[in-house]
């Protein structure tokens, strides 16, 4: 009965987040002006750290890869109605993937393929490492937010003792693998760009960037057009519907928590094909746990999380330029901007709807 | 209109002892209530009739402080009231029985009467206390119930009859009863009234929510008819007719009864044997049951809600596995060890209306054409292509709400955003879309408006003269009675008999849902 006239598409899609979005930095700038700083300065500087400065987009663009990957596998997992805390691990445990398929296919393969093949390993580990709590969850009924946290912990002590062990450099002391051989290597962009002729400044920014992209378009499909999308979602709105409609729910919540995982297992391919060229400990970096803000504030959609990547990319470059250029103000302040874009566009996303519903309705009429 | 009533509300003081004036109610742009007046007089029976969605439930809330009115009065004894909350409302003497009722099955009878009158920081004074008001109370209405009993322990009838002492013993003089014989047998229903007359004989002044039209009939003194949010008509009960009330409540001519010609049975298309069915307690909830359901014929399954309809209907839709016998379903030997889903059962053109559209029929977050497809997604309604069509979709779902007459017609609309009647037509324009050989029908008219439950009916003719065969489960007995060719009683899981159509009465179905066979037959 109680239905509040909604708010216009544009408005709930573009408007909203943007309100949201600019109280969360005017509280920031609040903070920042009891410092002792000028906000509209400290604003500045990092907007030009992440977009104008030499390599800053390519960097802001490097962070957001890691971003839309882990967010593409919260919402994945959120269609069905499940809650994925474990990208970081999946995410972590992907680079065995690529370690796995670069050392076995690296001497016969070429190039192209082997990063292909490495590209699938990292989203195939990912997705393992995400089907264990999915089968828990679906035949044993343990509940999914606190298995994959556990596999997360889990996750890191794996890698921190095959980066101390079985993985570790020869004759080296820092726990981190044998560099990736040449083939594995994802291209840079600037190298790409140099190509065809055009120059940017040297940058992280590989062709994971495109993959992400790709990997969006590929959620998009497989969300809303596919008949397994259908049924994730029908199983993430009403599981007894989706029994009554003969869906078996145990197979999609499994299939789901993969796609899931196979996405954060992506996460790999930018920082260990792209970036590192090597297994480094702990690169996952807490973009797994952002990922859930990336895909709160993307609405689950690829063009929020599009957006929201970005955005949270160019926090991420900017605040390292913040930090840089003031000395008052550490990388802590890119945490509570975050913190406060998470409050604002997640846990308060709809404060501002009845207000603005009302404007406009008042407009209107 | 204002004018009169702000005369007669003058000297109300003896006359009415409740009285609304102008009571408006929105919530966003929906209007629940719109300009409500409503006058009832102390000691009697009034009874507010109309279909879901008509706004009494809204109504009934503003009266017990649930919701606040934008705008109107409420007079108690003649003086104006202002009810913030339903303490408001219990200390001004109102006491209301929900439809769902309001008890904690884990505690005992006495417990759950002395909630909200504790006493101190120690229970015994408000035990003691309670105790003795109920059992004055049961003695003085003749309605005692065992106060160390367990609430879960008791029958649906009784627990009833505990919601009506709470809120007695708060001393209520107005007592509102929302759909109270929704889950009743037709018997304890008939007590249910009789304790009503009691109560009115000593003063208390009860206000009936109903949509059923021979509860207002049986019982009322005075009845109120609403209609989208306003009241369309006051009416002294003797003084009108079912078939007025009707037409009040839709706003236009409907058939209470549609007309049946005679079923033409021919193969049979269902034939169940000795099934039986295991709760997840290890006690039987379906007890050694067969039936045969032919082509061309209408099975009514009648029972008091409970009595093992959902776990036969859900067997038989394939969404649970018998655990004793089998069923022939079209040609097909189910058995407990076979395989079995409800998408096998789709593709093999058996139709599943659920008792439960909210629960099961509909995924009320998706659109409507996605729910016009929900369990046939593997078929070509979706388009012939690997992915959806959702221009095919879109069409064809469009050309269901056409067919059905379901309004609005948007299959971009939420399912959640249509009314409970164009809900079920989603739910039974998709499962009569593959002209099935076998339909399962659960409560298809339950919170469904009059006209749509016309609808309904001459739409399960309509298949059933097709030469299909349907299996119908209501709790609804005049349901039963009108659609059904054959009747079968359950009764905790058993077949207590099976008689035909043209034989039933309300009277000998109401004894054999209790169990009693022998008596009903003779």
């Amino acid at each position: 009965m109680s239905v509040v006239k909604p708010l216009p598409r544009w408005a709930d899609l573009i408007f909203l987040p943007l309100i949201n979005l600019c109280v969360a930095f005017f509280i920031c700038g609040i903070v920042v002006w009891m410092i002792g700083e000028n906000p509209f300065t400290a604003l500045a500087v990092m907007i030009k750290g992440a977009f104008v400065y030499p390599g800053g987009l390519g960097y802001t663009l490097y962070y957001t890869t890691n971003f839309i990957f882990t967010g593409l596998a919260v919402a994945t997992a959120f269609h069905a109605g499940l809650f994925n805390i474990g990208g970081e691990g999946q995410a972590y445990v992907g680079s065995l993937g690529i370690l796995a398929a670069s050392s076995m296919f690296a001497p016969f393969m070429p190039a192209l393929l082997l990063v292909l093949l490495c590209i699938v390993g990292s989203a195939l580990l990912g997705a393992l490492w995400a089907m264990i709590p999915a089968y828990l969850q679906a035949k044993r009924g343990s509940h999914i937010v606190i298995t994959t946290i556990m596999f997360n912990f889990l996750a890191f002590s794996l890698m921190g003792w095959l980066l101390a062990g079985p993985l570790i450099q020869p004759n080296q002391q820092s726990p981190q693998s044998s560099p990736l051989p040449e083939g594995a290597h994802m291209p840079k962009a600037q190298a790409v760009l140099d190509w065809f002729g055009v120059g940017i400044a040297d940058s992280l920014l590989n062709m994971s960037f495109i993959l992400a992209l790709v990997a969006l378009a590929v959620f998009w499909v497989l969300i809303w057009k596919t008949r397994l999308g259908f049924e994730i979602r029908t199983v993430g709105k009403n599981q007894d519907a989706a029994l009554y409609a003969g869906i078996n729910v145990s197979k999609i919540i499994i299939i789901t928590m993969m796609v899931s995982g196979g996405f954060a297992g992506l996460l790999a391919v930018n920082e260990v094909m792209g970036a590192q060229h090597r297994v480094v400990l702990n690169y996952t970096a807490g973009y797994g746990f952002t990922g859930i803000a990336v895909a709160l504030m993307g609405r689950n959609h690829p063009v929020g999380i599009f957006f929201a990547s970005l955005l949270f990319g160019a926090l991420f470059q900017g605040g390292t330029e913040l930090d840089f250029e003031f000395t008052s103000i550490t990388r802590d302040m890119v945490l509570l901007i975050q913190g406060m874009i998470i409050l604002f566009s997640g846990a308060l996303a709809y404060m501002f709807s009845p207000t603005l519903s009302r404007i406009l309705s008042r407009g209107g009429s | 209109m204002s004018d009169m009533t702000q005369k007669t509300s003058g000297d109300s003081a003896a006359r009415y002892v409740l009285e609304l004036q102008n009571i408006s109610k929105s919530f966003g742009l929906v209007q629940a209530n719109k300009d409500i007046d409503l006058q009832i007089k102390p000691g009697t029976i009034h009874g507010i009739i109309g279909e879901n969605g008509a706004g009494k439930s809204t109504l009934m809330n503003i009266l017990y402080g649930l919701h606040r009115a934008d705008t109107g009065q409420m007079m108690i004894d003649g003086a104006e009231t202002k009810v913030k909350s339903s303490a408001d409302a219990l200390s001004l003497g109102i006491g209301m029985v929900h439809q769902h009722f309001m008890l904690i099955p884990r505690f005992t009878v006495l417990e759950n009467v002395m909630l909200g009158s504790e006493g101190g920081a120690l229970l015994n004074a408000g035990r003691v206390a309670t105790a003795a008001k109920l059992a004055e109370l049961g003695k003085s209405f003749d309605m005692e119930v065992d106060p160390d009993a367990l609430v879960s322990d008791l029958n649906v009838g009784t627990r009833q009859r505990v919601e009506i002492l709470k809120a007695l013993k708060s001393g209520a003089k107005i007592l509102i009863l929302d759909e109270p014989t929704g889950v009743l047998t037709p018997q304890e229903a008939t007590q249910l009234f009789e304790i009503l007359h009691r109560l009115r004989e000593s003063g208390v002044t009860i206000l009936l929510i109903t949509h059923k039209l021979e509860e207002i009939m049986a019982i009322t003194d005075n009845v109120s008819i609403m209609r989208r949010g306003e009241m369309v008509g006051h009416r002294k009960t003797n003084e009108t007719n079912p078939q007025e009330l009707a037409e009040l409540m839709v706003g236009r001519k409907v058939l209470l009864n549609v007309e049946k010609p005679t079923a033409k049975p021919t193969d049979v298309a269902l034939s169940v044997r000795n099934l039986g069915c295991m709760s997840s307690g290890g006690y039987k909830i379906l007890d050694d049951l067969s039936f045969d359901v032919r082509a061309g014929e209408i099975l009514g399954i009648a029972g008091v809600s409970g009595n093992g309809q959902t776990p036969l209907m859900e067997v038989l839709a394939g969404m649970r596995v018998p655990d004793e016998g089998s069923f022939d379903i079209l040609g097909k030997t189910i058995t407990p060890k076979s395989v079995i889903t409800p998408r096998h059962m789709r593709e093999n053109q058996i139709g599943h209306i659920p008792e439960d559209r909210h629960k099961h029929g509909l995924v009320l977050s998706l659109e409507a054409y996605e729910n016009m497809v929900l369990g046939f997604h593997n078929s070509d309604i979706t388009g012939e292509k690997r992915l959806m069509d959702k221009q095919h979709m879109l069409d064809h779902c469009a050309a269901k709400m056409e067919q059905y007459d379901i309004r609005p017609r948007n299959p971009k609309l939420l399912a959640s955003n249509f009314s409970g009647g164009n809900q079920q037509k989603i739910v039974v324009a998709r499962e009569m879309h593959q002209n099935p050989k076998l339909l399962i029908v659960g409560e298809p008219t339950r919170g469904v408006d009059v006209g749509a439950i016309e609808f309904i009916h001459k739409e399960l003719i309509a298949l059933r003269d097709q030469g299909c065969a349907i299996i119908l489960v209501s709790v609804e007995l005049d349901e039963i009675m009108g659609l059904s060719d054959r009747i079968l009683v359950m009764n905790k899981g058993q077949e207590v008999a099976t008689i035909d159509g043209a034989e039933a009465s309300a009277q000998k179905l109401g004894l054999m849902m209790a169990g009693i066979a022998d008596e009903a037959a003779a």
